[in-house]
């Protein structure tokens, strides 16, 4: 059974969102996510400054398996990516929920956390449709 | 349709595998571990592979070596007991029906061992071809399991010490606690190895005592993909199909002598004169291996393009290479850009990864040869 963080935000499309003190929120994919992919070998990180609204390609998560796309969760800005991901991608396997962040935005609309996104009992019920 | 099971079903669930549908059996893509290390630990010490999907056919009558001969270009003749052979099921345009390995069980008798996916169309053709008193019989439900690594060796003959002295492309006929069990020195992952083939009932007990050597870790699928493309192995479905020639897959070594043009049993296979054309003449387009220059990693399906953007090639297999720690691939491109060192681009989503053709196997084999 995946982990998932009580604090934490989620899309259906398996990424977390994390609404920090500054107000900015930390993005990632969630444990049940980086299970499903497997080994990460590779990541592509949206440029800082890149204006996301939700829902739009932010990235790429490529596994030994295959490549999916990361989505936006919420709108907003690119304030900053997790640059040690290039090296050293299997970061996202190890600590989805801490070190393996992927990037952060300053959102346009900060309601969009609690608008767009589920809580973390919705989104494991929602991972064990999957299943 | 409903998916088939191994006789090591129950074994891999308890080992916590994932499952996954391939070739219509339920298979495991990897245990707990993944695949990265079930990769490398193949490469260090020695993986346990279930591989019971494959076809296992017994093949037996008077002048089934000539009938053999006339589906694959292999000299079987020359083939000497307990002796293996890859070798290519060809159609008529020179394409290729599958591969497989064909073992001589005796004067007339051959063991053969021919991938999942085809077993059914390959029986189908292999018995349109007998002759009165020949026989197919398919081992139906035969456990198939493959050791491989450095240390596969160590490891089965703790248990059977005569399959010390295999070497390469060699079988013998073994016995553990009562159960028989057919050994040969193979496998599919450029390792020193071996590959077992056993009774259902038995294949449990076999796997458990192999796995319960502390060298020994389970393996499942997605990792031996990765280790046989590192060595340079095609797979069918990718690098070999019914419209993919031998000469095209550069697979010259697998169109034995004596069949060739040139030999004393020339032809008589399907496709011989396509064959012989490109041997001589050479094929438009050519199997290569790539490395990328970065860590993204590049996908079978993917257009391989010159330095004007053309496309001249596509991607048949890809993935991260564990033990080189990069991305690596094979495709087929035209002819003219199949030189080593040749700087291409791969079409990965909006952008162009630079590739530069690289020499097969990107990690050299190991078999043990004596």
């Amino acid at each position: 059974m995946s982990q998932v963080l009580p604090e934490l935000r989620f899309a259906r499309s398996h990424e977390w969102a994390r609404v920090e003190d500054d107000g900015t929120v930390t993005v990632g994919i969630s444990d049940h996510a980086q299970e499903a992919l497997g080994d990460v070998v590779f990541v592509e990180l949206p440029d800082e400054g890149a204006e996301l609204a939700a829902g739009d390609e932010a990235g790429v998560v490529e596994s030994v398996k295959a490549a999916s796309d990361i989505y936006a969760p919420i709108s907003g800005t690119v304030v900053a990516v997790n640059s040690a991901l290039e090296d050293a991608p299997e970061t996202v396997n190890g600590d989805p929920y801490h070190d393996g962040w992927f990037f952060r935005l300053q959102p346009h609309d900060s309601d969009e956390v609690q608008s767009l996104l589920m809580d973390a009992e919705a989104y494991q019920a929602h991972c064990a449709e999957d299943e | 349709m409903s998916l088939k099971h191994t006789p090591l079903d129950s074994l891999h669930r308890e080992l916590g595998a994932r499952m996954v549908p391939f070739a219509g059996y339920d298979m495991p893509v990897q245990y707990s571990k993944g695949i990265i290390a079930e990769h490398r630990h193949t490469r260090e010490h020695a993986g346990l592979f279930d591989v019971s999907h494959m076809g296992q056919f017994i093949l037996e009558g008077p002048g089934i070596t000539e009938t053999l001969e006339s589906l694959v270009p292999v000299d079987l003749q020359a083939l000497g007991e307990h002796r293996q052979s890859y070798a290519l099921l060809t159609n008529d345009e020179g394409g290729v029906r599958d591969d497989l390995i064909i073992t001589r069980w005796g004067a007339h008798a051959f063991f053969l061992v021919v991938n999942a996916s085809c077993k059914a169309q390959d029986r189908t053709w292999i018995e349109s071809n007998l002759s009165a008193g020949q026989s197919l019989r398919e081992l139906d439900g035969q456990g198939l399991l493959a050791l491989q690594g450095p240390r596969a060796r160590d490891v089965l003959s703790s248990l059977l010490p005569e399959t010390a002295a295999l070497t390469f492309l060699q079988g013998a006929h073994c016995e553990l606690d009562g159960m028989p069990v057919y050994v040969t020195c193979s496998g599919y992952t450029g390792e020193d190895g071996y590959e077992l083939s056993m009774a259902a009932e038995h294949t449990g007990i076999f796997a458990r005592k192999l796995l319960s050597h502390e060298a020994t870790e389970p393996v499942g699928l997605g990792a031996r993909d990765s280790l046989r493309l590192e060595s340079g192995l095609c797979l069918y479905g990718h690098e070999l199909s019914p419209t993919i020639t031998p000469i095209e897959a550069k697979l010259n070594w697998s169109i034995s002598k004596s069949r060739r043009p040139d030999g004393e049993r020339a032809g008589g296979y399907p496709g011989a004169e396509r064959i012989a054309r490109q041997l001589s003449e050479g094929t438009a387009r050519v199997r290569i291996g790539m490395r990328v220059l970065g860590k993204r990693p590049v996908r079978e399906g993917q257009e391989v393009l010159n330095g004007d953007g053309e496309v001249v090639g596509v991607i048949t297999s890809g993935a991260y290479a564990a033990t080189v720690d990069a991305p690596i691939a094979m495709a087929f491109v035209d002819s003219a850009y199949a030189a080593l060192d040749t700087e291409l681009g791969v079409y990965v989503r909006g952008k162009t990864l630079p590739v530069v053709v690289c020499k097969l196997p990107v990690v050299p084999q190991r078999y043990y040869r004596g």
